[in-house]
Parts: structure tokens; sequence; C-alpha cells
């Protein structure tokens, strides 16, 4: 009792300390709040109870492919998007068992499962004001009235025939909806759009390529590096026209800071020319911008790999924390890049305060901090007709989409990603039937060591790992940091897991009935008792070889990736299956 | 591991429709719907009438699967096991088990005609015209054409033209000449000779040989059929027609003005 009694002290002291606001028990954004924390403020699961966790319900999507998705709680009701076609999903969570409140079927073009380069996956919806807003893979954002599954307005914003697709979870920002296309190996040009909120209507698109007025860069734009100035960038470091099919596609996570009223996003890896025949910085692709959402107009732009060589898009998450850098303050993001950096960058400015590998890394030698330069190494240049070998981390990168978790508590970054290589091997190969080539097929395996997953606690002041965990196989779902000092994670053969957030010891496992690549979330049900939910359906890039059926005997099917994954049949089945646990009731 | 494998294998093929050492009842083909020069759901393309030759030559009724050519092709069709024959892969192709070739072409240059035609590398016009080449694959591949300019120091004046869109790349590319947007274009023989001869205006296909040079892809290609790994019976029944018919399947082509390069291993 006085030990209960004492750590209820330390909860409230850290709540004082940390400032954080307490958590009202809902999640109605794919990262939780603006800064992409992923963080949940409730601690009724501890590491003193986790084990005794148990399934309260399930759901089944009836969609058996890859379920990246994320569900969201808001007003006693969950909600969730499946992978291609897309419907929308309503539980009512007052009723035992949560039963289906109602369902939304957007109907989606079918023509688009040709188009979708890596299965057919969602990554999650968003509710703001009664209302759920999500993506449909050919290219509408709908908004969806959450009581009644209404639909209130649905717009088109690319074309399946141009070979854009839409996978990625919406932010929504000032009342407006923040929305980027996918596809950029089939010569999309990004954008990222914001959407009025109460209409649809498109108020500002702002592109990844071409002349400044197309990429909404105006006066006040101002870089940190020289690299990044200049006037339309975006069409001068490109051969004539090449930036029309550009990429720097839009399908990560987005993130923002009320404070500094700034929205940060990556941009996707060049496409779809050859390195060679794409000479020049290809602007403004494999990076990062912070932008104003009510213009979107950028402030300022970084680029993680100039050039890209190896279809390491800047996608990935940029996760918002105030933390001392040497010795000061700083308002920083956090960026663990698929190039094998763990970049800090001052969010304000665009500086790079540091970038340290958190993989083995064979393509680069480090982060040139006065000039922001990658330095790549020459000798793992991919080249028609040549074979080039351990090139880490491979194309899916050391990081791909699954996204970290950031505690206010143990100030670590809790970070899903693989430990990959690949070697690039010349083969004859056809694209549409008899136009032939010699194509760079790739084909990846495991990194040193021989695991092909990792999840890593990472310490941005030490800049370095705090503890890490080795997986059998890439680590494609989300994370999860909660306020009871644990983190969750699924692994792609079905288990889900618990760890002591400090410490990263397994504190809990449950196998699911599929392998695990969605993003775990946690809130309160209206019983007042702390949940936590995790979709598990294998699929994704990574786990094509069993959702797609690919036969892996084609060592460069999945762009190479099936051959890393041969095993993850024999482990693992294909399905569609949400999962929710809870502590038995009464239990503290 | 291994033996896991061959255990699936010999699953597999015990559960297709043919039992091992016989052909199938029907000649399936699985064919994109709507990709000329090669096929057509209106059974229009060269591949569509080669495909009722072999069909005929082995006195089995003829069937197609349609599905647009795009990322998954070859898994969704004959991976699939709903149809066992894809035409026009090209000799080698790593994710089927090929054929005999039954016909090589090669890249060629389309330009207006008038003047001599352009058949090197070394040509300093090739400089000084806006060309458009096809891009192909995945973010890495290049067509060979499209590799070989950019060798040569020429990307400035060079186009690509990405797979999706309206209608093929090389017959948006093909348009652009008659338009005017581009000088010429270097393209895969069959679509050019075949879009070229579909022109408004006089189009001149001519060959061009590939650069020498470490890391230079070939532009000429074999091109064969291709069947399920394992499908020996049928890929013996196949070769055996190409073997008979070649006149046959060469008169089919030249009908189409694909342009034929000596050489494939017959």
């Amino acid at each position: 009792m006085i030990r209960l009694l004492w750590g209820v002290a330390v909860a409230l002291l850290a709540s004082v300390c940390h400032a954080q606001t307490p958590d009202d028990g809902t999640w109605t954004m794919a990262a939780r709040n603006f800064e992409g924390h992923r963080f949940s403020g409730l601690d009724q699961v501890t590491p003193g109870n986790v084990a005794q966790l148990k399934v309260a319900f399930t759901f089944d999507t009836g969609v058996p492919k890859g379920q990246e998705s994320i569900t969201l709680v808001a007003d006693n009701t969950m909600f969730i998007v499946g992978p291609f076609p897309n419907v929308l999903f309503a539980l009512d969570l007052t009723k035992p068992g949560a039963p289906l409140k109602w369902k939304f079927d957007p109907k989606p073009d079918a023509s688009s499962q040709g188009v979708a380069c890596c299965d057919l996956v969602n990554r999650g919806a968003a509710y703001a004001d009664g209302r759920v807003f999500f993506n449909t893979l050919d290219n509408q954002t709908l908004a969806v009235d959450a009581k009644t599954g209404a639909e209130l307005w649905r717009a088109k914003l690319g074309d399946i025939k141009l070979g854009e697709s839409m996978t990625m979870a919406p932010l929504v920002v000032k009342n407006k909806v923040l929305v980027g296309n996918s596809g950029g190996e089939f010569g999309v040009r990004g954008w990222l759009a914001a959407l009025d909120a109460a209409t649809g209507k498109v108020l500002w698109r702002a592109y990844s390529t071409g002349p400044d007025k197309d990429v909404l860069i105006g006066p006040n734009f101002k870089p940190y590096y020289a690299s990044d100035r200049g006037a339309d960038l975006g069409v001068k470091t490109w051969p004539p026209d090449a930036w029309k099919i550009g990429g720097g596609t839009v399908w990560g996570w987005l993130t923002y800071d009320p404070v500094l009223d700034l929205l940060y996003y990556g941009t996707a890896n060049p496409g779809p020319w050859n390195p060679e025949q794409r000479p020049g910085d290809n602007k403004w692709t494999s990076g990062i911008f912070a932008r104003k959402p009510d213009t979107g107009e950028a402030v300022w732009f970084y680029q993680f790999s100039p050039h890209d060589l190896h279809d390491y898009d800047g996608v990935n998450e940029n996760v918002l924390v105030d933390t001392p850098i040497a010795g000061a303050n700083r308002k920083v993001l956090l960026h663990p890049d698929r190039n094998g950096y763990m970049y800090v960058i001052d969010r304000a400015t665009g500086q790079v305060l540091s970038a340290n590998p958190f993989v083995h890394v064979t393509t680069s030698s480090g982060v040139d901090l006065s000039t922001g330069a990658l330095r790549y190494n020459p000798q793992k240049d991919p080249r028609a007709g040549e074979t080039v070998r351990s090139i880490c981390p491979a194309s899916p990168g050391a990081k791909d989409w699954q996204p970290s978790a950031w505690s206010p508590r143990t100030k670590l970054l809790y970070v899903p990603h693989q430990n990959l290589c690949q070697d690039t091997v010349t083969g004859t190969a056809s694209y549409i039937a008899g136009t032939p080539y010699v194509g760079l097929e790739q084909k990846i395996y495991a990194g040193p060591g021989g695991h092909r997953g990792l999840f890593t606690a990472w310490d941005p002041v030490a800049g370095k790992k705090a503890w890490q965990v080795e997986e059998h196989f890439p680590v494609w779902s989300g994370a999860l940091a909660t306020a009871g000092d644990l983190v969750f994670y699924g692994t792609m053969d079905g288990w889900f897991k618990a760890l002591d957030a400090r410490s990263g010891k397994l504190l809990w496992r449950f196998k699911t009935d599929s392998g695990i690549i969605g993003q775990p979330m946690s809130y309160r049900g209206p019983d007042g008792r702390q949940y936590i939910a995790v979709m598990a359906g294998v699929g994704g890039w990574a786990g094509a070889v069993v959702s797609g059926s690919m036969d892996t005997r084609d060592a460069t099917g999945a762009s190479g990736f099936a051959n890393a994954m041969r095993d993850l049949q024999a482990a693992t089945k294909a399905g569609s299956k949400l999962y929710v646990f809870a502590l038995p009731e009464g239990t503290r | 591991m291994m033996r896991r494998l061959l255990a699936a294998a010999c699953m597999a093929a015990l559960a297709s429709g043919a039992a091992a050492g016989e052909l199938p009842a029907t000649l399936r083909v699985c064919a994109d719907p709507d990709n000329l020069p090669y096929s057509h759901a209106n059974g229009s393309g060269f591949e569509n009438r080669i495909a009722q030759l072999v069909a005929d030559d082995l006195k089995l009724p003829l069937e197609y699967e349609w599905l647009p050519d795009r990322r998954g092709f070859v898994r969704k069709t004959l991976g699939a096991r709903l149809c066992d024959v894809i035409m026009g892969v090209p000799a080698g192709f790593e994710r089927a088990m090929t054929t005999r070739p039954y016909y090589r072409s090669s890249y060629v240059v389309v330009d207006h005609a008038g003047g001599a035609p352009i058949a090197s590398f070394d040509d300093p016009r090739l400089a000084r015209m806006r060309l458009g080449v096809q891009l192909i694959g995945n973010d890495l591949a290049a067509s060979p054409p499209g590799q070989a300019l950019a060798r040569h120091g020429q990307t400035d004046n060079v186009r690509g033209f990405a797979v999706p869109g309206e209608e093929p790349a090389a017959a948006r590319i093909v348009h652009a000449i008659e338009s005017g947007e581009l000088d010429g274009a270097i393209v895969w023989g069959p679509q050019a000779g075949f879009f070229a001869a579909h022109s408004r205006v006089p189009l001149r296909v001519h060959a061009i040989a590939a650069p020498a040079g470490p890391g230079s892809q070939p532009f000429a290609y074999d091109i064969a059929m291709g069947v399920r790994r394992g499908d020996r019976e049928l890929q013996a029944a196949l070769d055996g027609v190409i073997e008979r018919r070649q006149a046959d399947i060469a008169r089919i082509l030249a009908d189409y003005a694909v342009p034929q390069v000596a050489g494939a291993a017959r």
C-alpha cells in the first residue's frame, strides 16, 4: 500500500517535471500528438502487471493483406481503415465486445491495385471535430461523419493512370487536412496538399520538384545550408523536364510544432531514372521540408540524400522534442533516415546538430555538419551492367515506414527497424511485355550478425543507443511508448511484445495469428480501463511474400525483398485481425 | 530448407491442371488486354496471332487470361496458374522458364525521313537532337539507349517517358516526334516499327549499334515464350512449334513492321 502511494507520488512528480497534460484516453491521429510521439499518458499497465495482459476483444477487417493501419479512439468509438478496398469501420466501445457501429465503403477503383508498389496498405485515418478523414488507394481523400458513417465529402487528388496512389495517414492541422501521394517508382511527381476540413477543397498544393512557384518557395524560404539556396533548384538540379517525373512523393509521416507554427515532412526518393540519367542533386527529393500550414510556403529544407542512388526515401517520421544538446536546451526533431543516420536537426532553422549511424552503413562515411552533405562511398554506387556487393543499408533502408515512439519520461526514441544489406546484380528483365533491358536487380539479405530486425532505444542527448533488441525478421510494426514505462511492438512472425522502456527487458508477449506490421496504440475505455490495440496481418513490402503469395524462388521479387524473406511463409500466414488487450478487471 | 522447397514444388506440380508428362488440354495464354502491338483483347496484336498459330499447330483450343501488364503480372497470372504461357519475354527471363527464342529485335532510332540515317553513337547529330527514350523497370533500371546516352554525357537533350500513361510510352514518344516536340527517339524495335508505321507523318526506323565499352548494355535481345518453372512438356511443345513454324512467325512479325535482327540462337 505504501509502495503504491509512493508509486503515485513518483508518477505525480514525473508528470509535474515533464509538464505532461493528463491523458484524456483518446487517440485521434496516427502518432497521437502533433509532435509524433506515439506516447500514451496512461499508466495502469506497468512492468509489474503487464504479464497479466489478456485479449479483451478482436475484430476482423476481412481483407488478408498487409495491415499497417492504426486504430483511432474518440467519443467512445474505435475507427479503423483497412487495406484496399479501404473500408472504414467504427466499433462501439460502450458495449461488450465492441460490436460494429457502422462501416463505410468508399468503393475505390479496382485498377489502383496495379499501381500500388508494396502490397495494398493504408496507414490509418485522422479524427477531428466529429469527423474521420482517410485516403483511398485510388487517390481520394474522404471525410465521414464519425457518429453516423455518412459521407461528408470526397476529393479526387491524383490519377491512377499516371501511377499515383495514396497510402498515408492524413494529419489535421488548423482545420486543414494534409495529405500526400505515393508512386515514386512510376514516375510520379510528389506533392503535399492541404484540404479544407469542412469542404475538401484544395487550399494549396506544394510539389516536391519543379519551379519555386510550384514548390511554394518564396521570400520566407531560409534553408540553413548554401546547397539549398538559389532560384528554381527543383528544375536546375535535374536534366530538362526530368523533374516532371522526378518522384519526391509524400507518403510518410507529418508532424507539426504549434509554437513555431511549422509543419514537417519528408520527401521520397527521386524516380524512376537510373542515377546516371539524372545528374544533379535532384531537389527536393529525399529530404525534409518545414512549411507554414496556412499557406504551404516553405521555410526551410534539408536534403538527407542528394542525388539518391539507393532508393533512400526521406519520408520517415520527424519526432519533435525539446532536449538538451551540448548543454543548451534545443527545439529539435529526431529523424531516423533510410540512409542509416539518426539526424538531430534544429527544427527552427534546419541545422543538422548531429547525424550518427544507427546501423551498419557502407554507402556513405558520414555527414559533414558544416555543409550538411552526405559523404557517399563511390565504391557502392549502383552501376548498370556491374555487380556491386555489400550495399548497406539495403533499399528498404536502415528503417522504412515503421514509426518510432518517444517517451518524455525516459527521453528515449524507440525505433523499430531492420538490419539489411544488398547486392545489385544485372539480369535480363522485362517490365512491360516485350520491352527488354538489362535490369539492376537487388538481392537483399541480413546485415552483420544475421538478424534482420532491430528494436533500438536511442538516446539523442548521448547520440547513441541506450539498448537494443535483435529480431529474426525485420521489425516492420510501429512502436508505442506508455507512461507505465513500457514499450510495445510486433514481429513479422506474429509476436506482440511489451518491453521495459528503461532496460529493454522482455516482460510479456502474445502470439497473434499473423505477422504484425501495424501501429500499436493505447486508449482508456468507457469503463476507465487502459487498453492496448494492434492490427495483425502480415504484408507490406517486407511481408508481400506471404500476403501476395510471392514465389520466393524468384530472388528478385518485391524488388529483391523476397530473397530476404524466404522463411517468412513458414513462420506465419496472412491475416486481418485487430487485437485489443487489457488487464483482467480489478488489476492494479 | 531445400527439401521443403522441393516438396513444395512437387506438391505444386501435382496440383496443376495437367499431370506430369502431359500437355494441357487448352493453350492458356497470359496477356495484356490493351498493349499493342503485342496483344489486345480484340485479338489484333502480333502476339495474339502467334499464339493462335501455336494453338493451331498443337491442335489445342486457345484461351486468354487478361491482365494489364504491370507489377505482379507474372505472379498474378502464370504464378497463380490462371494461364500457362506468357508470350514475348526476353530469353533468360528470371521469372519464368523460357523457350528457345522465336525472334530477335533491337532498340532502333525513329526520326523524320530525310538525309543519312543515324546509325552510330559517334554521329555528331545525336548531341543536337531532342531525343525520347523509354523509362522502364524499377527505380534503377533504364532502357539501354537511355543508359548509353547518359554514358555519352547526353542527359540535357534526352527526355524520358515513364511507363504509366494513357498509352504505351513508345506511342507517346512517336506522337511527340510527329508533333515536333522531339527530333527523334531510340525505342524498342517492335513498338517503334508499329507506331512509326501508323504515324501521320513519314517516319524512319533505323538500326543503331550499341556503343562498346564497360558496363554497356546490349540493344538487341532474343525474345522467347515463358512457362512456369518445371513445365518441361509445354516448353518442349512450344520449342517444337517455334522450330517448325519459324517462317510463319517471321511473316507475322513482318506484317507488324517488327525490326528483326539476325543472330538469335535458333
